[in-house]
């Protein structure tokens, strides 16, 4: 533990606006060196496949949509069953959530820690370690490439974010409200419905949003488990990239496409992502 | 389970709750828990009890006969394989490097984000989004209009420092992956960083500087015993998340050249998909299991410790 020598500083010699300059300058250049691969699939979207095999690359081109129009052909059931499971999984996870964050912060349940903590710790079993068996349970079920099994699936993968998110929410109603609510008598079903709900709305946008993010980005589990009744759109992208032959600027327009809605998800969802990213540790 | 006394109590009334309250009211505080409960249980319990079972059975996709009991044999195959053992370190090497890189580079950008300038908010969106690009899309992209050896972007960027025309999906195979999660997971870093640093309080950075400190020292002496508590959180989910990195094994490299960059995930993935081996992947999932609640019960340990604190400051 070494301690700097305590120097007074110089007395300012450059105006304070140079330094705010000089640092605008680097945050802008970090940034923009770090999303230059997003800001390269997009500009490699709108090559012709024939300008998109260059060296050098090209960065002059006509811009043309061959490419977006030929990767959305053969998207949409792709596009579909992704739609279904990402909004079937986050309702399913508020549905089941909301009621189990009560339990575990407004009225909370005798070992309501043992709870949490159950929770986050299934969010730590590595899931590829039962893909086989979870499939042979898919085969016999018959789930087995269905949207359900992904519902399913989806849903158990968001709950416990979800339930420590929301259980964070409800944790900062303040209790005077609740004692007024109570005070009028309100029942339980109605301090929800009417105290807790609306004041912690915000909060279960972004809960939701966070949801969106990992099912409509999941890869892995939709892999092993769907072939063409329930491939998702990271399906569509795996599939969009040919045995052979030139396919830079096709791959680039399907990567585009897949990623643009949760891109747009996200970028609304800013404020809260950090609060979601950390479970509700951070606020 | 002491570790879990650590972690704040719900508010006030709350407190009242255990044994004063009777046999019905117990039953409808537990009643709104029970279907989350049970669902979670269903569905994330019962294939690791399945894995189990067939990590005792001899079950090959492609022979007739379905399973049989072999006993031990399959943990004797995991524990004498090398392959295992190879994807086992890869796993850890790779979810360490990633998660100590984009942890630097996160503290850096969050410094950088922490600061007033023109158009700040523009920055952090553009630093945030490369988290939110699908990562079989963000995969893709790096192995071909970024990375490839021909027309990649990378090579051309580094022509002029005299590097020409690598192929770095098959001489820095691992080396590319890493990159891609370090990419991917730096933004979630710097958000977490960011949120340590924009909690510090200004009291104490106001009262360094008129004793006339150091930026350097005030940051090591002050701000990082302060980030502390953020850049193990980061640390801990980062590692959650990334040690399952499949996406960009998959669609890189294909877990190779040979077998340089197959991770435990990529691995399990084959057994199953390739060498249709359930119960050897079963085996190798209970081993990696049993690895994973080794780690995640210093995990969830640390976890408590970083919400103590949080929600006391809260």
């Amino acid at each position: 533990m070494t301690v700097l020598p305590v120097v007074r500083p110089e007395p300012r010699r450059v105006p304070r606006w140079v330094g705010s300059v000089g640092w605008a300058v680097v945050a802008w250049v970090v940034a923009l060196a770090f999303f230059l691969p997003v800001l390269w699939m997009v500009i490699t979207a709108f090559k012709p496949e024939s300008a998109a095999e260059t060296w050098p690359p090209k960065f002059i081109f006509t811009p043309t949509l061959a490419e977006f129009r030929l990767a959305v052909t053969g998207m949409s059931p792709f596009l579909i069953h992704s739609v279904l499971a990402t909004a079937g999984s986050t309702i399913l996870v508020l549905l089941l959530a909301v009621p189990a964050a009560y339990a575990l912060s407004v009225y909370p349940v005798r070992r309501w820690r043992d709870g949490l903590f159950f929770f986050i710790s299934t969010k730590m079993l590595p899931i590829v370690a039962a893909i086989g068996p979870l499939y042979v349970i898919a085969l016999h079920t018959h789930l087995l490439d269905s949207i359900g099994l992904m519902i399913i699936l989806y849903t158990a993968m968001n709950l416990p974010l979800a339930i420590w998110m929301i259980r964070s929410f409800m944790l900062e109603v303040p209790g005077e409200l609740l004692e007024a609510a109570r005070l009028d008598g309100a029942g339980r079903l109605r301090e929800i419905g009417s105290v807790i709900l609306p004041i912690i709305m915000p909060g279960l946008v972004s809960t939701a949003l966070i949801c969106v993010i990992f099912a409509w980005n999941e890869l892995f589990l939709a892999l092993n488990l769907t072939v063409t009744n329930a491939a998702t759109m990271p399906m569509f992208l795996m599939s969009s990239v040919p045995q052979e032959g030139l396919y830079i600027a096709h791959l680039a327009a399907a990567a585009t496409v897949a990623s643009i809605p949760v891109i747009l998800v996200g970028w609304m969802a800013q404020r809260s992502l950090v609060r979601g990213l950390s479970m509700g540790a951070i606020k | 389970m002491t570790v879990l006394e650590d972690l704040a109590a719900p508010r006030r009334d709350a407190e009242v709750v255990p044994l004063a309250v009777g046999r019905r009211e117990r039953w409808l505080r537990r009643l709104p828990l029970l279907p989350a409960l049970i669902y979670v249980v269903v569905v994330t319990q019962i294939p690791f009890v399945v894995t189990l079972w067939y990590s005792f059975q001899s079950y090959f996709w492609d022979q007739p006969g379905g399973a049989h009991f072999t006993g031990l044999s399959n943990y004797t195959t995991v524990f004498t394989n090398a392959s295992f053992r190879g994807s086992l370190v890869r796993s850890v090497v790779m979810t360490a490097a990633a998660v100590i890189a984009a942890m630097i580079l996160g503290v850096a950008f969050a410094v950088l984000l922490d600061r007033k300038f023109f158009g700040r908010g523009v920055v952090r969106t553009l630093i945030i989004t490369p988290f939110l690009v699908m990562p079989a899309a963000a995969a893709l992209v790096w192995a071909g209009p970024m990375l490839d050896p021909n027309f990649g972007l990378l090579n051309y960027l580094l022509a002029p420092f005299g590097i020409h025309h690598v192929a770095w999906l098959s001489v820095h195979a691992l080396g590319s992956v890493i990159v891609v999660m370090i990419w991917q997971w730096t933004p979630f870093m710097t958000l977490i960083v960011l949120a340590g640093l924009q909690s510090q309080p200004p009291d104490t950075l106001e009262a360094a500087k008129v004793d006339g400190a150091g930026a350097l020292a005030t940051f090591r002496e002050l701000t990082l015993p302060h980030l502390r508590p953020y850049i193990e959180l980061g640390i801990l989910l980062g590692s959650i998340y990334l040690v399952n990195t499949f996406d960009a094994v998959r669609l890189m490299t294909n877990g190779g050249p040979g077998t340089s960059t197959t991770n435990l995930p990529f691995y399990l993935y084959q057994q199953v998909n390739n060498a249709f081996d359930v119960g050897g992947a079963a085996a190798a999932g209970v081993v990696t299991v049993i690895l994973t609640i080794i780690v995640a019960t210093f995990a969830l340990r640390m976890f408590a410790r970083v919400f103590q604190f949080e929600e006391a400051r809260g």
